[in-house]
């Protein structure tokens, strides 16, 4: 191999300096091609949902109920009044969870307590939903009617450690100097906790409430399993008393129906579903983005 | 030692300029009642002896200095007055560390109660994000002394000669103020519950001269009401403020560094007639 020393040039290329060139364009092309794909596939989904499910947008698909299955028009208004009564008991149930989890966790245990819980809330985490859907239905539903509020506790289930993670990661953020200026001031800890550590975290508690929330009002196996399947023409808000419509499982049912007008309504479902799952990680994203500004400042 | 420069060739050097002391009644301080003792204090951090031996007797009413070099227990030593290390992990002690005669580690003994009794001022300014009379009236509200709590932070600001610069901006946040403004509302804070002793961990190694002087002016006066202990790593501010000053220092053997008590003495004999030769080498600037 010719070496730079042979044709005179002190800084040419020496050794295999071509070859290795040639690696490494090739691995940050693979790089940023994998990086476009990612980006490309949300497109694509957000895309062609939009496209199919912008035609059925207006204010009476938000607002009437659903016609017999296979007749055009009408709209999904007991499933979002579904979702949202659903989502809003499992919030109830996973946020003080969570955050109390969250606060043991940080200004309680002790190094060697505290690794089994967080080992216990990271498979928690990952177990799948439809697992939690069959846990919920056994303990609740099995042997009796669909509910919605089983819906909700296998949703909260799904919920808790992810507001308890991110609780945690606020919790930490808090300085230690806080807390020992108002321990020296012989206050317990737990008033402590209350007084000077939470309020500083309110923010981000929010923010990962929001994400959870997002997270939860989109999960389909749960509720297939907890809430049933459902298709009433009248708006329900009996949350304990009967299962409740909602869009995850509409947007099931009416995909697997055959006519045009039931999968149309399936798009638009699914377009709400999305709107409101994205707007809500925007909307926490930025406010955990300002919080952070303003702890830092 | 900033002021202070260290020889390096190891042949014996003179003294540099003897330390301004100011001359005290010397036989007052040991008259007075004794608020802390301890006896045979070792403090260790797991297996790690990070304080050998203690043995003083702190007195009432009195300021007392811990000076010494980096790193010789300082810090730990009066941080384990309060039970402020009991958060430590591995952290625990042997011997007795003695509050009027009781064990401030005894069994039964709530480590939150010490705490309201001997209070404690950070190196670093740390007020709460609260406006500055929330500050003040956060921990008596908790506390259960909700009356006349706007004479209570009225008192406690005075007592920190903060009162006139703050008294118009009572409801503006803390952390609008500058640094020796916010370490005074520490102290202001810290009083304000009306503790018998107040820990104060180097006060003012983060602040201004003016500052300083302001916090050093504030602990004379304070010493009428409160014992105070104070952790300094300047020399001349142990010989400006105390009465009492104890000296410590690091023993290095086996390998391993352990905090000991070199001397422990009134401020001007600590200075100007030392009995330990160690002592002696650090106050003159021999090493720092």
């Amino acid at each position: 191999m010719a070496t730079s020393i042979e044709t005179g040039n002190p800084l040419g290329p020496s050794g295999n300096l071509r070859r290795r060139q040639a690696v490494d364009r090739f691995m940050r092309g693979s790089a940023t091609a994998a990086a476009v794909l990612a980006v490309a596939v949300l497109v694509i989904v957000v895309y062609s949902v939009a496209v199919q499910g912008g035609s059925q947008l207006s204010i009476s698909f938000l607002t009437k109920a659903p016609p017999l299955v296979g007749l055009p028009g009408g709209g999904i208004a007991p499933e979002i009044v579904g979702t949202v009564l659903i989502v809003a008991l499992a919030t109830a149930f996973a946020l003080p969870l969570g955050v109390l989890i969250a606060i043991f966790l940080s200004e309680f245990s002790s190094r060697a307590t505290a690794y089994p819980i967080r080992l216990a809330l990271d498979l928690l985490n990952g177990l799948p939903s439809i697992v939690i859907g069959v846990f919920a239905y056994g303990l609740i539903v099995y042997g009796g009617p669909n509910l919605g509020w089983a819906g909700s506790f296998a949703l909260a289930i799904i919920m808790i450690p992810l507001i308890a993670r991110s609780t945690l990661e606020v919790l930490r953020l808090v300085p230690q100097a806080q807390r020992d200026a108002a321990h020296a001031l012989g206050i317990s800890t737990w008033r402590t906790t209350l007084g000077i550590v939470l309020p500083a975290c309110l923010s981000g508690i929010l923010t990962g409430t929001v994400l959870a929330v997002a997270r939860a009002a989109g999960e389909t196996a749960p509720l297939l399993l907890t809430t049933g399947i459902f298709n009433p023409q009248v708006t329900s808000f009996n949350i304990f008393g009967v299962g409740l419509p909602n869009i995850p499982i509409e947007i099931f049912t009416e995909s697997e129906a055959s006519a045009p007008a039931d999968h149309a309504r399936a798009w638009g479902a699914a377009l709400v579903l999305m709107a409101m799952i994205l707007i809500a990680n925007l909307g926490a994203r930025a406010m955990l983005a300002r919080s952070r500004r303003k702890m830092f400042r | 030692m900033d002021d202070t420069p260290q020889r390096t060739d190891g042949a014996a050097t003179p003294p540099l300029a003897p330390l301004e002391v100011p001359t005290r009644d010397s036989s007052v301080a040991t008259s007075r009642e004794v608020v802390f003792e301890m006896r045979d204090l070792n403090v260790y951090y797991g297996d790690t002896l990070a304080l050998a031996g203690v043995d003083m007797a702190i007195y009432k009413n009195v300021i007392t200095a811990m000076i010494g070099p980096s790193g010789c227990g300082k810090s730990t030593f009066v941080r384990s007055l309060n039970r402020m290390n009991d958060s430590i992990p591995g952290f625990r002690i042997t011997g007795e560390a003695l509050y009027h005669g009781h064990d401030i580690y005894g069994a039964g003994v709530d480590p939150v109660e010490v705490r309201r009794r001997i209070g404690m001022v950070f190196q670093k300014p740390n007020p709460f994000p609260k406006s500055i009379s929330d500050n003040i009236a956060w921990a008596p509200r908790i506390l259960g002394l909700r009356n006349g709590l706007d004479e209570r932070i009225e008192k406690a600001l005075r007592s920190a000669a903060l009162w006139d610069e703050v008294k118009d901006r009572l409801n503006q946040s803390a952390l609008g103020l500058s640094g020796g403004q916010q370490q005074r509302l520490c102290i202001a804070r810290a009083i304000a519950i009306e503790p018998d002793v107040l820990l104060l961990d180097e006060p003012a190694s983060a602040l201004d001269p003016i500052s300083t002087a302001s916090i050093e002016e504030l602990m004379h006066d304070l010493k009428r009401d409160y014992t105070l202990v104070i952790v300094t790593h300047n020399m001349q501010q142990a010989a400006r403020v105390a009465e009492r000053t104890a000296f410590f220092s690091l023993d290095v053997s086996d390998g391993r560094r352990t905090g000991v008590l070199v001397e422990y003495d009134d401020t001007e004999t600590l200075f100007t007639r030392p009995s330990d030769q160690r002592t002696e080498d650090y106050v003159t600037g021999r090493f720092g």
